[in-house]
């Protein structure tokens, strides 16, 4: 019967494509669905980024055992930065380099496999997320092992003399970069390829006709086409990328530390909560900062 | 003249291959790592072959435990996950309600944001409410920042899927219910469970938001982080190599899987529209 009282439903709309039945009943629904995972990112996402707010602003002189005040201590934010500007800029320089140098690799690669690796495509992409598949600590801790001083890579450029007898990759800042590249490449690969796979080579065939050279194809039809996965491939690089702090600590010395390796140990060794809070927060401020003036000399705002 | 032709047609082949190698030579090293008996404990370089760590995985029993510990907290965030974010996935697909910019907006912010603000911003909120951090708080931690990546993947499986499909099931006097369970589910089931997979190795590998909600609690990435500075025992390699195999099979089986079901299911209903047909 329950079958049978609900089928016709004569909604007196056309039988053909018709738009989603409304009814009274069913507008508390999507409320419904949405209540749990939305008050779950209100509590634990949005709610803890006000008490971050807070925090930044305690009063610097308390402790976690004799309790904070939030007494408005915007002077904690100057603090921070005055000790830790160093890291601070690391942090964007690394990432920065190492996000150059991932459009230099990632753009061949997402071009070949997007327009070039025909049957070999799946196979190849499989190959571009396969670093995924294992923990992301492990294998950075491998670069250890190829950076290593004993290691064949050092040795080889020992012997071509790129680096001096006594020249190392681990523990500078070539191998923070390395690692930074390394792990977030393919963040920037994947959407890039999404791009490029769309791209019409018939588009790129009619500009040859029409007497472009490949750099002018390049130039002036890849890139503009495939602008929208590079500047969100570039995103998903840069952001992760600028707040990470295991290459460095894995790689590097604390003379490569980022801003995240102070803010750990703000947090964690030296407990002094204001000051890691408002480090945590500068971070993101100047990270919305770059990606806003990003979007905008890029002219695409309709990303976000 | 014939060589600089070939090299203009494939040098961008040659360059991504290149990068490949890049990408993939780290895992080769755990592999190879994984059957290396290390000269001393805070040696990385390779030394001696042995089968050893494989044979005996928890000879280090506190890596087992922390393993065992990661998979437990794995397990429940991605449950919690993907139940919630599949529920908001239909609401933003099925459904037409005001607040919706608000709501996409709660669902971008977490992946756009960096993690280590995430991480202590819910410290900083587990502190001042006096909720001391364990394993639990991973948990509610790791649900957070799951969430969202499993209404990405449902709602673009939602979104590709041909309506006529369940309006066919009504037509032919199936209860609403009915029409979910035995039509809607089954054709969303493969965005769930790849979202399922994609929440499970987010929990399992991640690190920095851990780190700080974790308390005491060792996940398998804290006891990696904290043994890096002790020495790494070459189990944990082991480890390493078999969650990249186990990914692996189940890629393989995937696609082997798409491949079938595509080969079935092109003949007999060629008309239906690709997007919803479209498997994996």
């Amino acid at each position: 019967m329950t079958a049978l009282a609900h089928v016709p439903t004569p909604t007196g709309q056309p039988a053909a494509p018709p738009p989603l039945p409304r009814g009274g009943r069913r507008r508390l629904l999507p409320y419904l669905l949405l209540l749990p995972g939305a008050a779950w990112l209100l509590l634990f996402f949005a709610v803890p980024l006000f008490q971050l707010a807070a925090a930044s602003l305690y009063d610097p002189s308390g402790s976690l055992s004799t309790g904070y005040a939030l007494t408005w201590a915007f002077g904690n934010y100057p603090d921070a930065l005055q000790a830790y500007w160093p890291q601070f800029g690391r942090s964007f320089l690394y990432a920065g380099i190492a996000l150059v140098l991932a459009v230099l690799m990632g753009y061949p690669l997402a071009y070949a496999i997007a327009q070039k690796a025909g049957r070999w495509k799946s196979l190849l992409l499989v190959c571009v997320v396969a670093p995924m598949f294992t923990s992301f600590l492990v294998r950075t801790l491998a670069w250890k092992t190829i950076l290593s001083d004993n290691g064949w890579l050092v040795g080889l450029l020992r012997d071509v003399h790129l680096l001096g007898p006594d020249g190392r990759l681990l523990a500078t800042p070539v191998a923070v970069v390395l690692g930074l590249t390394y792990n977030f490449l393919p963040f920037l690969v994947l959407p890039l390829y999404a791009s490029l796979e769309r791209l019409d080579y018939r588009l790129l065939e009619a500009a040859g006709d029409l007497y472009a050279s490949p750099v002018q194809t390049f130039r002036r039809v890849t890139l503009p086409l495939s602008m929208p996965g590079l500047i969100a491939g570039t995103l998903l690089f840069f952001i992760p990328a600028t707040g990470d702090y295991i290459n460095a600590e894995l790689l590097g010395t604390p003379n490569e530390y980022m801003v995240g390796n102070v803010i750990d140990s703000a947090f964690l060794v030296r407990l002094d909560y204001p000051q890691g809070a408002a480090l945590s927060f500068l971070l993101m401020a100047a990270i919305l900062a770059v990606v806003f003036v990003y979007l905008r000399r890029a002219g695409t705002e309709e990303v976000l | 003249m014939r060589l600089t032709r070939w090299l203009a047609d494939h040098w961008v082949m040659g360059v991504a291959l290149l990068v490949l190698g890049y990408l993939t030579l780290p895992i080769a090293v755990v592999a190879a790592l994984s059957f290396n008996r290390p000269s001393s404990r805070l040696s990385y370089d390779f030394n001696e072959f042995t089968l050893d760590n494989w044979q005996r995985p928890c000879a280090t029993s506190d890596m087992c435990d922390a393993v065992v510990r990661s998979v437990q907290i794995g397990f429940i965030a991605t449950v919690v996950a993907t139940v919630l974010g599949t529920l908001m996935a239909f609401a933003l697909v099925r459904h037409r309600f005001t607040g919706r910019s608000g709501i996409n907006l709660l669902i971008f912010l977490p992946m756009a944001t960096p993690e280590l603000v995430m991480g202590t911003s819910l410290l900083a909120l587990f502190v001042s409410a006096g909720v001391p951090q364990g394993f639990w708080t991973v948990v509610i931690a790791h649900v957070m920042f799951c969430v969202s990546f499993v209404v990405v993947t449902v709602k673009a499986r939602l979104a590709g899927m041909d309506r006529r499909l369940e309006e066919a099931a009504a037509d032919l006097y199936a209860s609403p219910w009915q029409a979910f369970r035995l039509v809607t589910l089954p054709l969303v089931l493969p965005g769930i469970v790849a979202a399922a997979l994609l929440a499970f190795s987010l929990s399992f590998d991640d690190f920095i938001i851990t780190n700080f909600n974790a308390g005491t609690t060792i996940t398998f990435p804290m006891y990696v982080w904290g043994a890096a500075q002790r020495g790494i025992p070459p189990q944990v390699n082991v480890i390493g190599t078999a969650m990249f195999a186990i990914a692996l099979l189940l890629v393989g089986l995937s696609s082997l899987r798409g491949r079938r079901t595509r080969r079935v299911g092109l003949p007999a209903a060629p008309a239906t529209g690709r997007r919803a047909k479209s498997p994996s």
